[in-house]
């Protein structure tokens, strides 16, 4: 689980174009939307690609990105659960 | 028509150098046009990182309008006229790259965003809160006439009181940005002949 | 100065008909055009419907009676067929005769050819002249040829709202009197970028779009070309032209909040209908229907409707949306929508925004669900655009 989660803060910056950050920065409850990262609309997209892309995991509705995208914990518990790569 | 209207300011990128009025202000000698956009991002030393998700075409709008509005009180009722030659084509390629390796189908929506051209214009809105009119032209090369009357037109019904005019145009590292605000006050009249001085 | 800009030519081609008149009997019918995706291969065949219009590019090519070695992308093939109609429509027989100008739209050019040969270039030197087509403009300048104008030829792309603002263009080069007549519209062809781009945003709908219902997924895309022909006064009285109505107003303006989303409170759309209001000279309770943007994403039907509260409060007139009939036609869509504003107009009739069952839960507001005859005096367009580049066009009774 720790090495996936330092995993998935790597990716992220890569993928999301977060030039400051460091994989350091980045606290495992940090919250990944509005004060945290401040990430986006597109962003929350980016990472629904980025669950399918890495880890095999298929979301139908971009609504269910809220609940596991809150922070790198929770992304990381949901694609323990479900992934297929 | 008789409006007199003025060339106040012009920011000119090409070659990794940033000219204000003519003069250079920036220049660095990493080749690229990423590396120099990141660079010429960090001497304004703003607090904006949304630029750097920005694709190429809209990092040289955003960083010609910020050099050309930098210090600029003022921003209300500036309107937002553009131009190039290739569209969003630098990213359309890209995005039309990620559909169409059938075994690595991922197309990205952060690229797909930017496969229009009018998308480094709505950067500078954001940027800039420019609630005003925007239009964006396709050419082959900058329509000085057409613009002219644009800018003009707006200036005249008072749909704005400036105008920020350019030909932003970038495909696969080949880039150019001419961008001048068209105002009220100052001393370069707003003709045809002093808009293609700034493309010489 | 009169009421307006006056229209004297309309042409189209859409999934609900190959010209003005048969759109028009589909939409009193109630008849949409969408279904899957037929007229080519994409991944997304059975996820998406679309408002494809069920020609081959060959039918096209033999309708406009191209020679073989053409090189008309589709977007340029369905541009020529829409803009030739809106000539006729016109009666334009001589192109030299005044200074004539086009201004098209498209976001996607040649997009379509090139994504289907883009490896074949390099092994097949026949299919070349495709490359050239790929521009924007490249299309532009294909219809001005086939039409034989010689005059001024521009291409706006500013995505969704792009057929607004060639049309807003085109009455401005009127009224400044650098052009007596200006042949304004857009074209869009179906293509596998803009379908795989827009599921990636995830706003496609698997079924049939619902504008301003409280369960609407999305959006279905749509290919469409249309065309007004725009005439000044002075060539409108001396050759005792028909005019079919009259634009009297338009305005636009940036929302300025993000790329692809509407802000929360429809700020640009609110300040792009207020300035086609102040232009008109008219108040909102002029307006007696409305041809909404309405595509059925959950972002702008409701960024869209708080807009039009603010602006109408408690009294919104009449709306719906078309985009359930042709699909989300991109940069024709406004220029589609725009032909069908005149249509309400001609025939004094309100078009049904189908499949709507439910009222959103944020309002009151109801679209009208029914095609309905009613006294209609002047209608507004909206059309919003990716980069939040807002547009709204009135048209007015001739």
């Amino acid at each position: 689980m720790a090495t996936l989660k330092e995993e998935l803060k790597g990716k992220i910056i890569s993928v999301l174009n977060l030039e400051d950050i460091d994989v350091a920065d980045i606290q495992d409850s940090d919250p990944l939307f509005g004060d945290g990262l401040g990430l986006d609309s597109i962003d929350a997209l980016e990472l629904i690609v980025l669950l399918d892309k890495e880890y095999g995991i298929k979301l139908s509705d971009p609504k269910q990105g809220k609940a596991i995208f809150q922070s790198i914990q929770t992304m990381a518990d949901y694609i323990e659960a479900n992934r297929t790569k | 028509m008789n409006e007199k209207y003025y060339i106040t300011r012009s920011v000119i990128i090409q070659d990794n150098t940033i000219f204000l009025n003519g003069k250079m202000l920036f220049t660095t000698s990493v080749s690229g046009f990423l590396p120099f956009a990141k660079q010429a991002f960090q001497n304004l030393q703003i607090d904006y990182p949304k630029f750097y998700k920005m694709d190429a075409l809209s990092k040289l709008a955003f960083l010609s309008a910020e050099y050309l509005l930098q210090n600029k009180a003022q921003k209300e009722d500036i309107a937002l006229v553009l131009a190039n030659a290739s569209g969003s084509l630098d990213t359309d390629v890209k995005h039309q790259k990620s559909i169409q390796d059938k075994d690595h189908f991922y197309p990205s929506p952060a690229t797909f965003v930017y496969t229009l051209a009018n998308i480094c214009a709505g950067e500078i809105a954001i940027r800039h809160q420019l609630q005003t009119e925007q239009a964006f032209f396709v050419f082959d090369r900058y329509p000085s006439d057409l613009m002219k009357n644009y800018a003009d037109y707006l200036l005249d019904s008072q749909k704005a009181t400036q105008v920020v005019c350019g030909w932003v145009e970038y495909f696969q590292e080949k880039y150019k940005a001419v961008l001048y605000l068209v105002g009220q006050v100052g001393e370069t009249a707003h003709t045809e002949t002093h808009i293609n001085e700034l493309f010489k | 100065m009169a009421s307006g800009v006056a229209i004297t030519g309309i042409g189209m081609i859409s999934s609900i008909g190959k010209n003005v008149e048969e759109n028009l009997q589909s939409l009193l019918a109630e008849r949409h055009g969408i279904s899957r995706v037929e007229n080519f291969h994409t991944r997304q065949k059975e996820t998406i419907m679309v408002g494809e219009i069920k020609l081959s590019n060959a039918a096209l090519i033999r309708q406009l009676s191209l020679p073989e070695d053409n090189n008309f992308t589709r977007t340029a093939l369905l541009g020529a067929c829409a803009a030739k109609e809106a000539l006729a429509s016109a009666n334009i027989q001589d192109m030299q005769a005044y200074r004539t100008g086009l201004i098209s739209s498209t976001s996607v050019g040649g997009m379509d050819f090139t994504e289907r040969h883009f490896y074949a270039y390099l092994e097949d030197s026949t299919l070349h002249k495709y490359i050239t087509s790929h521009d924007a403009g490249d299309s532009s300048h294909k219809i001005a040829a086939y039409l034989g104008l010689q005059g001024l030829v521009t291409t706006i792309s500013t995505a969704c709202s792009s057929a607004a603002n060639a049309i807003m263009l085109g009455a401005r080069m009127i009224r400044s009197g650098k052009l007596d007549r200006a042949i304004v519209g857009g074209t869009d062809a179906l293509s596998k970028f803009t379908i795989n781009g827009f599921n990636t945003l995830m706003i496609l709908s698997d079924t049939y779009c619902q504008p301003f219902d409280q369960n609407r997924k999305g959006l279905n895309l749509g290919e469409a070309a249309a065309y007004l022909v725009l005439e000044s006064d002075e060539l409108v009285k001396k050759d005792n032209k028909k005019v079919l109505a009259y634009l009297s107003g338009y305005g636009n303006a940036n929302d300025a909040f993000h790329q692809t989303a509407s802000s929360e409170d429809g700020e640009g759309a609110f300040l792009a209908m207020q300035k086609a209001f102040r232009m008109a000279g008219l108040a909102p309770q002029d307006i007696d229907y409305i041809n909404v943007h309405g595509t059925a994403t959950p972002n702008n039907d409701l960024s869209e409707g708080r807009a039009m509260m603010r602006l109408f409060g408690n009294q919104v007139p009449e709306f719906s949306s078309t985009k359930a009939f042709t699909g989300h036609t991109l940069a024709a869509a406004a220029a589609i929508e725009a032909v069908y504003s005149i249509l309400a107009l001609q025939y004094q009739t309100v078009f049904a925004n189908l499949h709507f069952a439910t009222p959103m839960e944020e309002f009151q507001l109801q679209p009208q669900t029914k095609t309905k005859r009613q006294a209609i005096q002047h209608v507004l367009s909206n059309s919003f655009g990716f980069g939040g580049n807002c547009s709204t066009l009135i048209f007015s009774k001739a």
